[in-house]
């Protein structure tokens, strides 16, 4: 049995590729000590931030030293004991860098875990195994699959205090199982684990000689990411047009942005969207020279060989393989705002790639109760963390995919125009 | 069918590509941004991700330096020349004439870190600049590590870390009303480690004080402090040269140096790697206040 090499060697890790991943649970659960476990193990906790930890620890009467405070950043939430934003951490092994992104358990979990899971490639749950799957297990593995996180791992922790009983692991895990083919969900994975002692974290536990699987960190290094990437369906989303005021550079003009989805070469045909223009790609160039090929999540300047009209929130896709041109969004939206609720003939301004537009929610079929995926078709709004499906309305065209197909052309966010705010989050079911 | 390529990104271009998606974002919805200047690596890195967004163009802001008075001689050089290079145009807002005019006070113990912050927002005001590129990141401190990419800031330039804008996909909601603006972060997921070896990868040139030399310095609190025009001998303290260098550039009073053997930027590398304690708990005496000093200089506008 291979065990993972953990120090971030200096020299290799150039090479590394990078892995997103949102956790999800409540200190009850034990994420902050898995996530303590996953720093420590990695050797990312720094000796000053766990004697920081170890004293405000001791200050506050802990008896043990207390790991949320590692990522339990501000005053209040120290004052509170409780976890209120998004925290990012991160961490090293010489395959790959890790981004957490650590959403809060209680406090405004729906608004929290929908942005995490918003760019996450993997979602992360736990649950304790003397209590088995709850009713927050499911709504964290409903959420996962609506923001088509494509790849998900359940925890079950504490395993040390049930004996690691094989039983009891194998009921939770078919109990999930089961529930998670209901949902469509991703790729799963299910791990029994502790991670106040370590058990399976960082190296297979000889706790669960019956558990061949592989360990979580294992895991986290080596779960395959590059095919979650849509390379099919040629996406590039204008971002800024790129026109020097130089006397050494004349004539130039570059559309530059980042590939949401496909792989473009120079040579390709290609449309314009909204105009419909058509031309072919002259060359993709970045500031290092220009590149044979360009594909997610690349930052590049594409050129054409026609000088056509193109401006930000344009859309540069295949004449054969195109997103819908859209006025009427048919979405999932998440509410996220405390101040007033969605309502039928609301107004805001949507973003969604590089195009902002304004908009009108025109229904509200029906509010998604997250715990018993009840659809209460009588809901006349939407409040702060409620989600629902909504009909909209744009002003202009959105260039768009459904979301299950692209996340990147198929989600878009709802501010309100008066106080500026993010105000929903939205997932497109259809755009015609 | 020839073999499937893996269409593979490693972890350093896939932050590079974030970071210049945010640059280009800000250029196409602000009508005036400029990037924050310190001569430190963050900001050096910032630097050469703007030269690279808008490529074959010239870098399309000023930068704004937020002099404290209290500099490295070889900072400032590498600043002006820096500057020349890249034709940028370098906008100072100045500390020492900010207490000369009375818009802030020295404070007793003479550190500027803390006094900048007024000068940052007046200077801010003064040439209506509505996105300032900073380049702190999360791993950097535990309050940063729940900032936003696009932090909002109020007309007095303040965070309000309570009621900050859930930021989903790479769609960030830039939108103000006048005389407030967003403090933006391209360099947000990236660690210390990140930016060395982006330095290495890029062979970015950093101010000689980044790599180990021989200086006079003063051991404080576990700290080595250079002796110089900022930092005199108090009494009963000895100088001595040792071989250091610095791992962040900050006000030249507060910022300390490390013992360090490491003149290239492979061994800064493996000098890092290796390294268990933080940049700021290793070389910033502003931090060590309070546990939650540098939350309380965000509220206040410190970026």
């Amino acid at each position: 049995m291979s065990q993972a090499v953990l120090e971030p060697d200096a020299a290799s890790s150039r090479g590394m590729d990078l892995l997103r991943f949102a956790t999800a649970g409540s200190v009850d659960d034990g994420k902050s000590t898995l996530i303590g476990r996953l720093l420590y193990d990695t050797k990312t906790i720094f000796e000053d931030q766990l004697e920081a930890v170890e004293s405000a620890s001791a200050s506050r009467g802990d008896e043990y030293t207390n790991l949320a405070l590692l990522t339990d950043g501000l005053r209040a939430e120290r004052e509170q004991g409780i976890t209120i934003d998004v925290a990012y951490r991160y961490f090293a092994t010489p395959r790959r860098k890790f981004i957490i992104a650590d959403t809060p358990g209680h406090i405004q979990y729906t608004r929290n875990m929908v942005t995490g899971a918003s760019t996450a490639d993997l979602a992360l749950i736990l649950v304790d195994a003397r209590k088995g799957l709850v009713e927050q297990s499911r709504r964290h593995a409903f959420l996962t699959s609506l923001l088509r996180v494509p790849h998900l791992v359940l925890c079950v922790n504490k395993m040390d205090l049930v004996d690691w009983d094989q039983k009891v692991f194998e009921r939770i895990a078919d109990e999930f199982t089961s529930f998670a083919a209901k949902l469509d969900a991703p790729d799963l994975t299910i791990i029994p684990i502790s991670a106040l002692n370590g058990d399976n974290i960082a190296s297979r536990s000889e706790n669960s000689p019956w558990y061949e699987g592989p360990s979580l960190l294992h895991h986290l290094e080596h779960v395959h990411i590059a095919s979650d990437r849509n390379l099919v369906d040629v996406r590039f989303p204008v971002q800024y047009v790129i026109r020097p005021q130089s006397t050494t550079v004349t004539d130039y003009r570059g559309y530059a942005g980042q590939v949401a989805s496909g792989i473009l070469k120079p040579g390709d045909d290609v449309m314009v969207l909204p105009s419909g223009l058509t031309s072919t790609i002259s060359a993709i160039e970045t500031a290092d020279g220009p590149v044979d090929e360009a594909f997610p999540p690349m930052s590049v300047t594409v050129r054409l060989a026609d000088e056509i009209d193109i401006s930000r929130g344009d859309m540069i896709c295949r004449p054969q393989n195109r997103p819908a041109v859209a006025q009427d969004i048919e979405a999932m939206v998440c509410w996220m705002d405390e101040t007033a609720p969605l309502r039928v003939g609301g107004k805001y301004a949507i973003k969604h790639t590089t195009r902002t537009a304004r908009t009108v929610v025109r229904g509200l079929q029906y509010r998604l109760d997250v715990n018993t995926l009840h659809r209460d078709e009588a809901a006349g709004e939407l409040g702060l963390n409620e989600i629902g499906r909504v009909r909209l309305r744009t002003t202009v065209p959105l260039l768009a995919d459904e979301y299950r197909r692209n996340r990147t052309t198929g989600g878009f966010i709802l501010i309100d125009e008066s106080t500026n705010r993010t105000v929903g989050a939205g997932i497109i079911i259809e755009a015609r | 069918m020839s073999q499937t390529k893996p269409y593979r990104v490693s972890h350093l271009d896939a932050l590079e590509a974030e970071s210049i998606f945010i640059m280009r974002e800000v250029m196409a919805e602000f009508e005036r941004p400029a990037l924050l200047f310190s001569g430190g690596k963050d900001s050096i890195v910032m630097l050469r991700l703007a030269e690279k967004a808008f490529a074959p163009a010239r870098i399309p802001f000023p930068v704004m330096h937020v002099d404290t008075g209290h500099n490295f001689a070889e900072v400032l050089e590498y600043r002006d020349s820096r500057v020349a290079t890249l034709g940028l145009n370098l906008v100072v807002a100045s500390v020492q004439e900010a207490i000369d005019t009375g818009l802030v006070r020295e404070l007793p113990d003479g550190t500027r870190n803390r006094i900048q912050t007024p000068v940052l927002l007046a200077a801010q005001e003064k040439y209506r600049f509505d996105a300032l590129f900073g380049g702190a990141r999360r791993d950097e401190e535990k309050a940063r590590a729940k900032e936003r990419m696009f932090s909002f800031r109020d007309d007095f330039g303040q965070w309000d870390p309570k009621n900050q804008r859930p930021e989903l996909w790479a769609l960030y909601n830039g939108r103000h009303h006048p005389g407030e603006s967003i403090r933006v972060f391209p360099l947000s997921n990236w660690t210390e480690l990140d930016v060395w070896h982006y330095i290495a990868k890029e062979n970015i040139p950093l101010p000689s004080i980044y790599y180990a030399h021989d200086r006079e310095v003063v051991e404080r609190n576990g700290m080595f402090y250079a002796v110089n025009e900022f930092i005199k001998l108090r009494d009963g303290e000895t100088s001595e040269v040792r071989r250091v260098r610095y791992r962040t550039v900050g006000d030249a009073s507060q910022t300390a140096a490390v013992l360090s053997e490491a003149d290239t930027v492979e061994k800064v590398i493996d000098e890092v790697a290796a390294t268990r304690i933080t940049e700021r708990g290793a070389t910033r005496g502003d931090d060590k206040v309070s546990e939650a000093a540098m939350e309380d200089r965000k509220r206040e506008g410190y970026f």
